[in-house]
C-alpha cells in the first residue's frame, strides 16, 4: 500500500514537472466552423506531442487583422501561430514577418498542395503559411427556380447568361430575388466580389506602371453591369449585405443565385439550416469570354511569425493542422462533408469525399481556374485575384468600395463613383511612392 | 380642469418615458431572446418567441471557458475602479475647495483627452506595454482603463464636491484635522453617494470598453469583450451562439445596474438642477 502510494505519488510529481516544462504556443484564429472544430480535435496533436499546449485566441476577422499586423509589426510576440489569408502572406513574406515554413517533417506532402493555392502562400518559390482550408467562387443556383424559368444552367456561365437567367427568375411578389451578390462597403467584402468580377470584363486595378484604371471603359462597363443587374433582380438594401446576409437570404429560398465563396456550397447543401437544400446546384463564375472569370483564391493559412520564440513546435502544430492526417481525423470523427475543403489535390481524388460533397469538382475547378500571379486579361504589377496584395490595398479597397456601394444604393452614379475611385487611387498611389 | 391637463401630460410623458425606454432596450432584449432559439430559428426572421432551447449556451461553454473571462472582468472592472478613485478623490478634492484660475482650463483639458480616437494612440501604447511586459497582464489593463475613465471619474467627483459646504471643512481644519484627516474622515465619508455612484458608473465603463481590453490582452487577462468578439463569424450564421454569448457577457453587468440604479441616476444627475 505504501509502495502503491509511492508510487502514484512520484508520477503525479513527475506529471506535474513535464507539465511546467511544457511549452505552449498561443493561436490567433477566426471563429468559423473549419476552426471551432479543429480546436475541439486538438486532444490529438497534445497526446501525440505531449511538451506542447495549446492556447486559442479567436477573433472578429478584421479584428484579428489588425490584432496580428500591431504585433507582428511591433514584434510583439503575443502569437507563435497565425490564421492570415492570401492576402497578407506575400506582403508580410516580404517584409520578412513570417518564417519560410521548411521544416514540417517528412510526411507532411507539400507538393499535394492545390497548386494555385501554394502559389498565393508563397514567396520566391518558398511557403510562407499553409493553408489550412482554401476556396474559390462560383454560382450556387436553384434548379428548380433555373426549370421554372425554362432555363438550363451552363458549367460555364457568362455574365449575359446570369443576368437573363437573373431577371427571368426574380419573382418580386414570391419575395423571390433573381441574384444575390454582395454590396456591403469593404474591401473583403464587395470589393472581393467586383474585382473579381472586373477580372473577366478585361478590368483591372493598376497597369504596369501602376497609374490607376478606373477611368477606363473596362470598369464602366462593370460597374453599370452590376448596378444594373441588381436593381433588376436583387434583393432591397442590397448595399447592406455581405457573405451572412445573403446566406441568409439563400438558405431561406429567396435567392434565384448566388455567387459567392465555394465554402457556402457546405452550408447551402445543409438540410439542417438550408430549406433549399435539396434544389442546389452549381456552376463556375461566369465569364464574357475574354479568358478570365470572376471567381477569386482565397486560403485561410497558419503562418508563424518571424518573432516567436517557440517556432519548432509552431511548425509541429502548423503541419499536424495542416496536413493530410488531419483531414482523415475529421473525416472519421465528424464524416467527409465536414473535412475543410480546398487545400489538398488528394482530398478531390478521394471518393468518399466526392460522394460526401456534391460540390467538390466544381470547388476545384474553381480554385484551379484562379491565377493570382496573373489576375487580369491586361498584364498587371501587382498579385492577388480579388485584391492587390499591397499594404495600402486594406485602406484604399475600403475607400473605392464605399464609392461603389453608394452606387448600388444609388446615392451616386456609376459615372460620379469611378471618378471619385479615380481620384481617390490617384492621391492613395502618389501618396505611397507608386506613382513618381 | 387644470388637474385633468396635469394628469394627461403626466400619462404622456409616462407612456412617452416607455416607449423611449423600450426602444432603447429593444437590442438588449432581442439579443436575451435570440439566445434562446436555434441558430435555424435565429435566422428565420423576426420572431419574439424563442423555442426555449439551451443549446446555444452549452456550445458557447464548451467552445470557451466563461469563467476565466469572467474573472479577468471582475478584476480588471474592479481594480481600475478602486485604482482611479485613490488617484481622482484628492485631484477632485484640489479642484473643488482650492481652485485656481487654471482648474477650468485643467477639467477641460482632461475631459478632451477622451475625445482623442484611440486607434490614433494604439502603436505607441502597444510597445510601451510589450517593452514594460505588459502585454495580456491583468495589471497593465487595469492600469490602463483607469487612464482612460479617470477623466470621468474626476469630473464626477468634482461636481459632487462642489455640493459640499466648504465651511464644513474648514471648521475641521479649524479642530486641527490634517490634510489627510480632513479628507478621510470629514469628505469622504460626506461624499460616499457620490464616490458610491462614481464607482458604479467607472465599473460599468470598465466592464463595456472594447478597444484595449480586445487589444491588449491575449488569453491571460483577456475579459469578456474579447469572449464576445471570439464568437463573431465572417463566415457562417452564428447569430444564436453570438446572442448566448453577448448575453452570458452582459447578464453581471444588467444585474448590478438594476439594484444600483437609484444610485446611478443620483450620481449622473447631481449637479444638473444648480
Amino acid at each position: 500500500m505504501k509502495l502503491n502510494t509511492l508510487f502514484l505519488g512520484l508520477c503525479g510529481a513527475s506529471a506535474l514537472a513535464f507539465a511546467a516544462h511544457a511549452e505552449t504556443i498561443t493561436i490567433a484564429t477566426v471563429n468559423n466552423g473549419d476552426m471551432v472544430r479543429m480546436q475541439k480535435l486538438t486532444d490529438d496533436f497534445t497526446t501525440k506531442n505531449p511538451d506542447i499546449q495549446l492556447e486559442w485566441v479567436t477573433l472578429e476577422e478584421n479584428v484579428l487583422r489588425e490584432r496580428v499586423t500591431t504585433d507582428i509589426a511591433t514584434k510583439g510576440g503575443q502569437y507563435d501561430v497565425m490564421t492570415i489569408g492570401t492576402y497578407e502572406v506575400p506582403i508580410w513574406a516580404k517584409q520578412q514577418w513570417l518564417l519560410p515554413l521548411d521544416n514540417l517533417g517528412a510526411d507532411y506532402d507539400a507538393a499535394d498542395i492545390i497548386p494555385a493555392i501554394a502559389g498565393g502562400l508563397s514567396a520566391d518559390g518558398k511557403l510562407y503559411a499553409a493553408p489550412f482550408y482554401g476556396e474559390s467562387s462560383f454560382v450556387m443556383y436553384r434548379k428548380d427556380l433555373m426549370e421554372k424559368a425554362g432555363l438550363t444552367m451552363p458549367d460555364a456561365p457568362t455574365w449575359d447568361f446570369i443576368a437573363d437567367a437573373a431577371r427571368k427568375m426574380t419573382d418580386r411578389a414570391a419575395e423571390i430575388n433573381g441574384i444575390c451578390l454582395r454590396g456591403k462597403a469593404g474591401w473583403g467584402e464587395n470589393m472581393a466580389f467586383l474585382t473579381a468580377m472586373s477580372n473577366s470584363f478585361g478590368a483591372r486595378w493598376f497597369d504596369e506602371k501602376w497609374q490607376p484604371q478606373f477611368d477606363q471603359p473596362e470598369w464602366k462597363k462593370t460597374l453599370q453591369f452590376y448596378v444594373d443587374l441588381m436593381k433588376d433582380a436583387g434583393p432591397s438594401g442590397a448595399s447592406s449585405n455581405g457573405f451572412n446576409e445573403n446566406l441568409a437570404l439563400f438558405q431561406q429560398g429567396k435567392c434565384g443565385m448566388w455567387i459567392d465563396a465555394t465554402v457556402a456550397a457546405s452550408f447551402v447543401s445543409n438540410p439542417k439550416d438550408s430549406t433549399v437544400a435539396d434544389k442546389v446546384g452549381y456552376a463556375l463564375a461566369p465569364d464574357t469570354g475574354l479568358g478570365k472569370r470572376g471567381n477569386w483564391l482565397w486560403a485561410w493559412s497558419l503562418g508563424i511569425p518571424a518573432g516567436t520564440q517557440k517556432a519548432e513546435a509552431a511548425q509541429k502544430f502548423v503541419a499536424w493542422a495542416t496536413g493530410k492526417g488531419y483531414l482523415d481525423l475529421v473525416a472519421s470523427k465528424e464524416g467527409w462533408a465536414n473535412v475543410p475543403p480546398g487545400t489538398r489535390t488528394s482530398l478531390y481524388n478521394n471518393p468518399e469525399y466526392q460522394k460526401a460533397a456534391p460540390f467538390a469538382k466544381m470547388t476545384l475547378d474553381s480554385i484551379n481556374s484562379a491565377d493570382p500571379t496573373k489576375p487580369t486579361v491586361k498584364p498587371v504589377p501587382y498579385v492577388g485575384v480579388q485584391f492587390v496584395a499591397i499594404p495600402e490595398f486594406q485602406g484604399l479597397g475600403t475607400t473605392v468600395g464605399q464609392l461603389f456601394s453608394a452606387a448600388l444604393a444609388g446615392q451616386s452614379s456609376v459615372d460620379d463613383a469611378l471618378a471619385a475611385a479615380q481620384t481617390a487611387s490617384v492621391r492613395e498611389m502618389t501618396r505611397a511612392g507608386y506613382i513618381k | 380642469m387644470a388637474r385633468a391637463v396635469s394628469t394627461r401630460r403626466k400619462i404622456g410623458f409616462t407612456v412617452a418615458a416607455w416607449v423611449v425606454a423600450m426602444l432603447i432596450f429593444f437590442p438588449i432584449l432581442y439579443t436575451i431572446i435570440t439566445s434562446f432559439k436555434s441558430e435555424t430559428e435565429a435566422i428565420a426572421g423576426f420572431s419574439l418567441i424563442p423555442s426555449g432551447t439551451l443549446e446555444s449556451y452549452a456550445e458557447v461553454q464548451a467552445q470557451s471557458n466563461y469563467f476565466k473571462f469572467f474573472l479577468n472582468s471582475v478584476i480588471i472592472a474592479v481594480g481600475s475602479t478602486i485604482l482611479a478613485l485613490v488617484v481622482a478623490v484628492p485631484a477632485a478634492w484640489s479642484m473643488a475647495f482650492s481652485p485656481t484660475k487654471r482648474t477650468k482650463d485643467i477639467l477641460m483639458w482632461m475631459l478632451s483627452t477622451k475625445m482623442m480616437p484611440a486607434v490614433a494612440v494604439l502603436v505607441p501604447i502597444y510597445l510601451i506595454f510589450r517593452d514594460t511586459h505588459l502585454l495580456d497582464t491583468r495589471i497593465g489593463l487595469t492600469v490602463m482603463l483607469m487612464l482612460i475613465n479617470l477623466p470621468i471619474v474626476v469630473w464626477m467627483l468634482y461636481t459632487y464636491f462642489r455640493e459640499i459646504p466648504g465651511e464644513i471643512l474648514e471648521a475641521a481644519r479649524m479642530d486641527g484635522a490634517t490634510l489627510w484627516g480632513e479628507i478621510v474622515y470629514v469628505l469622504t465619508p460626506m461624499a460616499v453617494p457620490g464616490i458610491a455612484s462614481t464607482m458604479l458608473l467607472n465599473i460599468i465603463l470598465a466592464w463595456n470598453e472594447a478597444f484595449w481590453t480586445i487589444r491588449l490582452t491575449t488569453t491571460n487577462a483577456a475579459p469578456l469583450t474579447a469572449f464576445i468578439a471570439s464568437f463573431s463569424s465572417p463566415q457562417g450564421l452564428f447569430w444564436a451562439k453570438l446572442s448566448a454569448a453577448s448575453t452570458l457577457a452582459i447578464a453581471p453587468i444588467l444585474i448590478m445596474g438594476w439594484f444600483s440604479q437609484r444610485q446611478l441616476v443620483r450620481g449622473l444627475t447631481f449637479g444638473a438642477v444648480k
